[in-house]
């Protein structure tokens, strides 16, 4: 008997391949661009069915790019939705009909859009928000700001945080396999610091453009897709609670404790794609540690050789990359010889710093500093690192 | 101690192009081999609003981003940067480093007394020229202001080829390019007036390398040593 040997492609006449070919073994040449071009460059290759878009600084360009990918047959639909409630609610009904969805927004624009992003994770759709961190009006600001992750973290969506422009494309990749695996199968927010990483162009490796992920299999879904037989909206329209007894009560708070133990066991693929939750840079053995996530990492690494270089101080940087699951088994590894934990913040309120003395409670003796912490659209120099730095351990 | 890294800061007024100095200077720095990074920052775009771009060359990998506060070098696009204050620092000169460089587009000395010893105590090189009268006699419009600004950057600098510069402009022009509405409507503009897109990156490649040379000539009668050793990489962008 003859076999043929059939390459399968997508719609887009893409060869298709696994999320760790993709990811990790298909050859990669290099190019020099912008996040926003990254972003591009990651749905071009990952077999999207549709994109709705809303413009606000600074994601504006990476949305616009994402309709030229709509135009040159990449993304199956694509379209400008009325406002940013009226984008997620509609890149819902897309995920729910069993498409693989990605969208973008800011600040203002996560503000607007945000009853919709517990929808999301309770209706168990494993849509990819591309965060571009902005500072949160008023008075106005378009800088980078990342106070609305802070809202974010307990609508049961996962969150990643990319530092740079190639983490960014290799996590929107990876989110996707991540969100769609059945025992996971929550929403994906991928964030990044807007302008720092959006408008920032730099180094990135990509691996062909002829190649692109398996198509989104919505039967695999641990929700009923819509089709022929399920009518959409049947779980929005009819929940548990409208029957207004113990039983519903009961479901409803399981469903809700569901949500965050499927976040939970996103954790192995995440590491696997990821290549860990954590990263660290510097001497392993410091016990001056900066604790950071996005571009207050860089600028914590910029600090680390700083120290060494003016001072002969030895430090090193966690980088967290996912905040949502915590690495809380890293991060407690990874400070167990601390006796100083920084964490840079660009936001007011210093979420992070938060969220690490949660993790470290009766953990660590170190003692924990929120600081540097800057917001607005300010900017963080090593310099100001080192001097808080200095201030604090003599 | 041997520099490892140059930050460049540009105040410039919108629609003057530093944005696109930026990526410009950036792509040429790679392409010749260093580690290399731009970034704007921009309030709401406008034109004659303060509008402030940032490239970073290294021979180690950078990861500063954001408002560069402590300059290797700065650009200064237009005198009102100086005169008006339209800059994100007071002085313009705020954090400069030993030994920097400063590039200033006026056609009169703006430096105050003051300001002359204080970067003198800090022996920072001061070139002033009138780039946009060098930019409307060989491209004949003052839209190549930045590239007589970036031609003279790296003369000065002494680091990077004409040939490498050349590859930043077609990179920026010939390739498909994403820019705002704003930019891509002055992109339009400027291709109407040139007629095609050919002569456009001739007039600005022969604008950056005039002014390559201007620079070359004045750094060498000052004396100046090249802003870093030489690049470390070899690898070309697809």
């Amino acid at each position: 008997m003859k076999v043929e040997n059939k390459v399968e492609k997508n719609w887009a006449g893409q060869r298709i391949v696994s999320p760790d070919y993709l990811l990790f073994e298909a050859p990669r040449e290099k190019h020099f661009m912008t996040g926003s071009e990254a972003v591009k460059e990651a749905v071009k290759r990952a077999s999207v069915d549709a994109s709705v878009s809303y413009p606000i600084t600074p994601q504006s360009e990476a949305a616009h790019l994402i309709g030229e990918l709509w135009a040159e047959g990449y993304v199956g639909v694509y379209f400008r939705g009325e406002n940013e409630f009226g984008v997620m609610s509609e890149v819902a009904g897309a995920a729910m009909a069993g498409g693989r969805v990605i969208t973008t927004t800011s600040g203002p624009g996560t503000l607007r859009a945000f009853e919709n992003f517990p929808m999301w994770s309770g209706t168990r759709i494993p849509v990819q928000l591309v965060l571009m961190a902005r500072g949160v009006n008023s008075p106005l600001s378009i800088q980078p700001d990342n106070l609305e992750v802070d809202f974010l973290l307990d609508t049961g969506c996962m969150i990643w945080y990319a530092e740079n422009v190639q983490e960014l494309f290799d996590m929107i990749i990876a989110g996707f396999a991540v969100a769609e695996q059945p025992d996971v199968h929550v929403p994906i927010i991928t964030a990044v610091d807007g302008f720092f990483v959006s408008h920032t162009r730099e180094a990135i490796y990509l691996p062909p453009d002829d190649i692109a992920l398996p198509p989104y299999n919505p039967y695999k879904s641990p929700m009923p897709v819509i089709d022929a037989e399920i009518p959409p909206g049947r779980f929005l329209r009819d929940p548990f609670v409208m029957k207004s007894n113990y039983i519903s009560y009961a479901t409803h708070a399981s469903w809700q404790w569901e949500v965050r133990a499927a976040i939970e066991r996103s954790r192995p693929y995440a590491k696997h794609y990821l290549r860990g939750l954590t990263e660290e840079f510097g001497n392993k053995d410091s016990d001056i540690v900066f604790v950071a996530c996005g571009t207050a990492a860089s600028q914590a690494k910029e600090a680390v050789r700083m120290l060494e270089e003016t001072e002969g101080i030895q430090a090193k940087v966690v980088k967290l990359k996912t905040i949502r699951p915590f690495p809380y088994e890293e991060l407690i590894e990874a400070t167990k010889n601390a006796k100083y934990i920084f964490i840079p913040e660009f936001n007011v309120v210093g979420w992070l710093e938060r969220e690490v003395r949660k993790a470290l409670y009766k953990k660590s003796n170190a003692e924990i500093i929120g600081t540097p912490r800057v917001a607005g659209g300010m900017t963080m120099p090593k310099e100001i690192i080192v001097k808080e730095v200095l201030e604090y351990i003599k | 101690m041997e520099r490892r890294l140059v930050s460049i800061r540009m105040p410039a007024l919108g629609g003057q192009g530093a944005v696109t100095a930026a990526h410009i200077i950036a792509t040429a720095a790679d392409n010749e081999g260093y580690y290399a990074v731009s970034n704007p920052f921009f309030g709401a775009e406008k034109r004659m609003a303060p509008s402030e771009s940032y490239a970073r060359i290294g021979v180690v990998p950078i990861y500063d981003r954001g408002e560069v506060v402590y300059p290797d070098v700065i650009m200064v696009f237009h005198p009102q940067v100086i005169t008006m204050g339209k800059s994100y620092t007071m002085p313009f000169y705020s954090g400069i480093k030993e030994k920097g460089l400063i590039l200033i587009n006026s056609e009169h000395d703006l430096l105050s007394k003051e300001d002359r010893e204080l970067l003198e105590s800090k022996n920072v090189y001061v070139l002033t020229r009138d780039f946009t009268k060098f930019a409307v006699e060989i491209a004949g419009t003052e839209l190549a202001t930045n590239m007589a600004m970036l031609g003279a950057l790296f003369g000065a600098m002494g680091i990077v080829s004409k040939e490498s510069i050349e590859e930043g402009i077609k990179a920026r022009f010939l390739k498909k390019y994403v820019a705002s509405g704003g930019t891509a409507s002055l992109d339009s503009a400027i291709e109407r007036k040139f007629k095609r897109k050919l002569e456009l990156i001739e007039k600005n490649l022969a604008t950056a390398s005039a002014a390559y040379d201007l620079a070359r000539e004045w750094a060498q009668s000052q004396g100046m040593e090249p802003f870093l050793p030489p690049p470390p990489l070899k690898e070309k962008v697809a």
